[in-house]
C-alpha cells in the first residue's frame, strides 16, 4: 500500500495537466454535434505531447476547452474534467481563468495575422500581458519586451518595437505571437497548428525555436497538428485522434515504428508516394512562354507617378510538353501563382505566350474562348473555388453551356454524370450544394469542372494544400490516373515538395519572380545545385534549417 | 422587399440550410416578425382605401341595375336627376332619388380625401366627432380619410423609390466593383461630387421649376438617392471578384455579364437586402419633409407631410398634428423594426 501511494504521489507532482473523459458538444438546429467524445490524456512537466488528427477530429476544440475559450453560447461539456496543477478549469470562474490564461498557460494560434491586433504596435501587445498578470514596473517594461523579442529571434528588436503586425513577415508575426505567449514564462504552452500557415523553410525555423525555448524555460508543450512529420520531430508522446476520440497514444517513437491502430497506420502511410517517370522530350510543345513578365506598378505621390514595380514574375521561360507535369515550387510571394494565372491569360503579362503554336497575347476575350476550353485551372481552396449558391451539377455544367458542348440538357447531364463518377463523386449527389461535401470531395468536384471540357492543359494551383494528408494522397493518385488517360499536361504549383516529387516530371524552383533552378524531378531532388533549392528540400523533407539545430 | 415567410411555407427543396437558418433568425426577432405582419396588414388595407373611405357608394342597385360609382362615371340624369354632371352622392336630393328605386352600399367612411364637407357643426378644422372620427382639417376635409390615402401614397412612394434607386445603385456598384481600376476611380469621384450636393435644396429648387406630381418627385428624388447602395455593393464586388470560383468561371470563358449576375451578385444581395427597409423609411421621410415644406405633391393630394404642416399652422386643433405624428412614427418604427430583423437574419454570427 505505501508503495502505491508513493507512486501516485510522484505522478501527481509530475502531472501538469490532466484531462479526463472530456466531451464537447455544440448545440445546433439539427440536434447536438459531438465534437469531442470522452478524451483523456496527461501532460507532464516539461514534456511535449502532440495531438494529431485530420481536420474535424476535434483537436482544436480540446485546446480551446483547456482555456475555456469556446463560444459557450452554443458549446457545452456533457462530461469531463480538466485539472491544471490539480485545479479544475472546467467551469472555473473568471478570476481563476484570468489567473491562468496567458500567465500559467499560453496559447499560440495558426494564423498570426488574425491573432494579432492590426491596430496596435507589437510592443504594446507584448507588454499587455506583462502588465495584466505581473503588474510589471513600467520603467522596466520596454527592456523586458526587447529581451523577449530577442529571445524569439527578431533581429534589431529595439527598432522593431513600434512596428505594426502588417509590417512584419509571416514568420516574424509568428515569432511575435510566441514572444507574447512566453512573456510570463508559462508552465504550459498550447500551440495550435503554429506552423501550418507558414512556408516550409519558416516552419522548420519556428519548430526549432519552439524546441529551444521549451528546453530553456522548462515548459510543457501541447502541440496540435495534422502534420506527422512535425510530430516525429518535436513530440515526446503522441495522441492520435479520430472523430473526437483518441484512438492511440504512446511514446512517439513507439507509435511511429509500431502503430497498433489501423487509423494510425493509415495516417502514417498517407504521405504521397512514388514519382513520375519523365516523358518523352520529343513530344510536341503544348505551351510555351518566353520572357514572360508580370510587373505591378508602385505609384506614389500626388500625381500617382509610377516610381517602381513589384516584379511578381520577371522573365520566365517555360515549355510544357504534351502529357508532361511541370512542378513549380517556391515560398509564398515567389510569384508561382501569378505565373500560373499569366499562362492562362487570367492575368495580363508581357512577353511571348504560345499555346499549341498560336500566339495568345493578342487575343481578345472572345478570341480566347476556344482556348479556354483547352486550358483549365484547379485552385487551392476547395471551399472558395465552388460557388456556394449553385448545385454541383450546375457548377460542372456551366462550362458545357459556355462552350456549347452537348446538344441538349439531357446530353449535358450525361456528360456531367460521367465526369463526376470519373473523379469519384456519386452522381446522384449532383443536386447537392458544395457545403454538403468534404474538402477532398470539393476538390474532386473542382477537378470535374475542369475535366468536363476535355482540356489539354490544366494549371493546378496548390490543389492539395488545404487538404488532409490522406486526402492529398488520393487526389494525387486521381490526378495521375487522369493524366495517363487523357494525356493531360499539368502545371503543378505547390510549396509542398513532397507532393511535387510525387507528381512532377520537371521542376522549376522560383524565388522573387525569377527562376532559381530547373531540371528533371529526380535531379532536382537528389542533387540540387542551388543553395536555395537545398534549403527548401532540407526544410521540406527533414523539417530542418540548413544551419541545423 | 422580399417576403421570406411565404417561401418557407412552400418548403421548397431549393431552400438551403443557410436560408432556413436566416428564416429562423428572422422569426426569432419577435418584434421585427410582428412588425412585418402588422405592416403588411396596414399596407394591404390601405391599398383598398377607396372601399374604406370614399364619397361614392361601393354598389348601387337602381331600377334592377347594378352601378359601381367607384369605378365608373354616372351622371345625375342616370338616376333621374336634372344635371348632366357627375352625380353628387353626398347630396341628400340624389340619395333620395336612388333610394326611391333601389338601395346603395356605402364605405364605412363616407368621405374621400378630397371631399369638402359643407355641413360641419363647427367651423373647420372641426374636432373629432362620430361623423369625422379624427376631425377635419382647415379645408373641411376628413382627417381619417386623408390619413389612409396619405399612408398609402407614402408607402408606395417609398417602395417605388427603393426599388428604382436599388436597381441603379446595384448596377453602378456592380460595374465599379467588378471592373475596378479607372472605371471605379472615375465613378467614385463623380459620386463624391454628386453626394456633396445638398439634396433637399436641390429638390426645392427643381420643384419650383416644374409643378411636381408623383412621378416627377420620384424621378427627382431618384437623382439623389441612388448612390446610397453603391458603396455597399461596390465593396462586395471588390471582394467577390477575387473569389476563386469567379476566377474559375473566367477560366471557363464565362462572359463578364454572366459572372456578375450569377456568381458575384448573390453575395452582394445579402448586404443590399439588409439595407432595403432603411432606404424605404428614408424615402418616406424625404417625401414627408418635402410635403411639409410645401414643395412636394401637388396641392390637394393626401399627404402626411401636408397634414403635419396643417398641424403646425393650426396649433389650436391638436388632432391634426397628433394624427400625423402617430401615423408617421408608427410607419417608420415598423420599417426600422423589420430592417433590424432582416439584419439579424443575415448576421452570420447568430447561430
Amino acid at each position: 500500500m505505501p508503495l502505491i501511494l508513493e507512486k501516485v504521489n510522484s505522478v501527481c507532482q509530475k502531472t501538469l495537466l490532466d484531462v479526463r473523459n472530456l466531451a464537447v458538444s455544440f448545440r445546433s438546429l439539427d440536434g447536438d454535434i459531438q465534437a469531442v467524445k470522452g478524451v483523456s490524456f496527461v501532460v507532464n512537466n516539461g514534456e511535449t505531447v502532440a495531438l494529431v488528427g485530420e481536420s474535424g477530429s476535434g483537436k482544436s476544440v480540446i485546446a480551446l476547452s483547456i482555456l475555456q475559450l469556446l463560444s459557450y453560447a452554443t458549446a457545452y461539456h456533457p462530461t469531463g474534467s480538466i485539472k491544471f496543477k490539480s485545479e479544475e478549469l472546467l467551469g472555473a470562474d473568471i478570476d481563476t481563468l484570468g489567473r491562468v490564461r496567458g500567465n500559467r498557460i499560453s496559447m499560440i494560434f495558426q494564423e498570426p495575422m488574425t491573432a494579432l491586433n492590426p491596430l496596435h504596435t507589437i510592443e504594446k501587445q507584448i507588454a499587455e500581458s506583462l502588465i495584466l498578470h505581473k503588474d510589471y514596473p513600467r520603467n522596466k517594461l520596454r527592456k523586458r519586451v526587447i529581451e523577449l523579442l530577442e529571445e524569439v529571434g527578431i533581429q534589431n528588436a529595439d527598432q522593431r518595437l513600434g512596428a505594426f503586425p502588417h509590417e512584419l513577415s509571416g514568420g516574424q508575426r509568428q515569432r511575435v505571437m510566441i514572444a507574447m505567449a512566453l512573456a510570463n514564462e508559462p508552465d504550459l504552452l498550447i500551440a495550435d497548428e503554429p506552423t501550418t500557415a507558414l512556408d516550409v523553410t519558416l516552419q522548420a525555423q519556428i519548430l526549432e525555436l519552439l524546441k529551444n525555448l521549451q528546453r530553456k524555460f522548462g515548459m510543457a508543450l501541447l502541440f496540435i497538428t495534422h502534420d506527422l512529420g512535425v510530430v516525429e520531430k518535436i513530440a515526446d508522446r503522441v495522441c492520435v485522434m479520430e472523430k473526437g476520440s483518441i484512438v492511440e497514444s504512446g511514446e512517439t517513437k513507439k507509435v511511429f515504428s509500431n502503430p497498433a491502430q489501423v487509423y494510425t497506420r493509415k495516417l502514417l502511410n498517407a504521405e504521397p508516394k512514388g514519382s513520375k517517370s519523365a516523358v518523352d522530350i520529343t513530344a510536341p510543345v503544348l505551351l510555351e512562354s518566353k520572357e514572360i513578365k508580370v510587373w505591378f506598378p508602385i505609384k506614389k505621390g500626388l500625381l500617382r507617378q509610377v516610381v517602381d514595380y513589384v516584379r511578381a514574375v520577371d522573365g520566365m521561360n517555360i515549355k510544357i510538353h504534351e502529357g508532361e507535369t511541370v512542378g513549380i515550387v517556391g515560398e509564398s510571394g515567389s510569384g508561382k501563382t501569378t505565373l500560373g494565372m499569366a499562362l492562362l491569360k487570367l492575368q495580363n503579362s508581357d512577353g511571348i505566350l504560345r499555346f499549341d503554336g498560336k500566339d495568345l497575347q493578342k487575343l481578345t476575350a472572345n478570341g480566347m474562348r476556344p482556348f479556354r476550353r483547352q486550358m483549365q485551372v484547379v485552385f487551392q481552396d476547395p471551399f472558395g473555388s465552388l460557388s456556394p449558391r449553385m448545385t454541383v451539377g450546375q457548377i460542372v455544367e456551366e462550362g458545357l453551356c459556355i462552350h456549347k458542348i452537348g446538344e441538349n440538357k439531357r446530353e449535358r447531364d450525361d456528360l456531367v454524370v460521367n465526369v463526376l463518377e470519373e473523379v469519384g463523386i456519386q452522381s446522384v449527389h449532383r443536386n447537392r450544394y458544395p457545403h454538403e461535401f468534404s474538402g477532398g470531395q470539393r476538390q474532386r468536384i473542382a477537378i470535374a469542372r475542369a475535366l468536363v471540357l476535355r482540356p489539354r492543359f490544366i494549371v493546378l494551383d496548390e490543389p492539395t494544400s488545404a487538404l488532409d494528408r490522406s486526402v492529398q494522397a488520393q487526389i494525387v493518385d486521381l490526378l495521375r490516373t487522369l493524366q495517363v488517360r487523357y494525356k493531360l499536361s499539368y502545371l503543378f504549383i505547390s510549396h509542398d515538395l513532397k507532393i511535387v516529387k510525387a507528381l512532377a516530371d520537371r521542376v522549376i524552383v522560383m524565388r522573387h519572380g525569377k527562376l532559381v533552378e530547373e531540371g528533371n524531378s529526380s535531379s532536382i531532388f537528389e542533387a540540387p545545385r542551388d543553395p536555395y533549392t537545398r534549403e527548401l528540400i532540407m526544410a521540406a523533407f527533414h523539417n530542418r534549417t540548413s544551419s541545423g539545430i | 422587399m422580399a417576403n421570406p415567410l411565404k417561401v418557407s411555407e412552400a418548403n421548397d427543396s431549393r431552400i438551403t440550410p443557410l436560408m432556413r437558418r436566416r428564416l429562423t433568425n428572422f422569426r426569432k426577432n419577435k418584434r421585427g416578425f410582428w412588425s412585418l405582419w402588422i405592416f403588411l396588414l396596414l399596407f394591404l388595407v390601405s391599398l383598398f382605401a377607396e372601399f374604406i373611405a370614399n364619397d361614392r357608394p361601393i354598389v348601387i342597385w337602381f331600377k334592377s341595375d347594378l352601378y359601381f360609382p367607384i369605378f365608373e362615371f354616372y351622371s345625375e340624369t342616370d338616376f333621374g336627376g336634372d344635371f348632366e354632371a357627375e352625380a353628387d352622392y353626398a347630396d341628400v336630393h340624389v340619395q333620395k332619388l336612388i333610394e326611391a328605386n333601389g338601395w346603395m352600399i356605402w364605405p364605412p367612411v363616407r368621405y374621400s380625401y378630397d371631399s369638402h364637407i359643407t355641413d360641419l357643426a363647427s367651423p373647420a378644422p372641426s374636432p373629432p366627432s362620430t361623423r369625422n372620427w379624427l376631425g377635419t382639417d382647415d379645408q373641411a376635409r376628413d382627417v381619417f380619410s386623408r390619413m389612409i390615402y396619405g399612408f398609402r401614397i407614402s408607402i408606395l412612394f417609398g417602395l417605388a423609390l427603393t426599388i428604382f434607386s436599388s436597381l441603379i445603385g446595384i448596377a453602378v456598384g456592380a460595374i465599379q466593383g467588378y471592373f475596378g481600376g479607372l472605371i471605379d476611380l472615375v465613378g467614385q469621384r463623380v459620386i463624391e461630387v454628386w453626394v456633396g450636393l445638398p439634396m433637399l435644396y436641390m429638390l426645392i429648387i427643381l420643384a419650383s421649376v416644374v409643378q411636381p406630381n408623383f412621378w416627377w418627385l420620384l424621378g427627382l428624388m431618384l437623382l439623389f438617392s441612388w448612390p446610397g447602395l453603391v458603396g455597399v455593393v461596390r465593396a462586395e464586388f471588390l471582394r467577390g471578384r477575387n473569389f476563386e470560383y469567379v476566377k474559375a468561371a473566367r477560366a471557363l470563358g464565362q462572359s463578364n455579364r454572366v459572372i456578375i449576375m450569377q456568381h458575384v451578385m448573390p453575395n452582394a444581395m445579402v448586404a443590399t437586402l439588409t439595407f432595403l427597409p432603411f432606404i424605404t423609411s428614408g424615402s418616406v421621410i424625404t417625401l414627408t419633409s418635402l410635403d411639409f415644406l410645401g414643395f412636394g405633391l401637388p396641392p390637394g393630394s393626401p399627404s402626411l407631410g401636408e397634414l403635419l404642416k396643417q398641424g403646425k399652422d393650426n396649433l389650436f386643433a391638436p388632432w391634426l398634428g397628433i394624427t400625423a405624428f402617430i401615423v408617421i412614427s408608427v410607419m417608420l418604427s415598423l420599417l426600422v423594426f423589420i430592417g433590424e430583423a432582416v439584419r439579424d437574419a443575415f448576421d452570420p454570427r447568430k447561430g
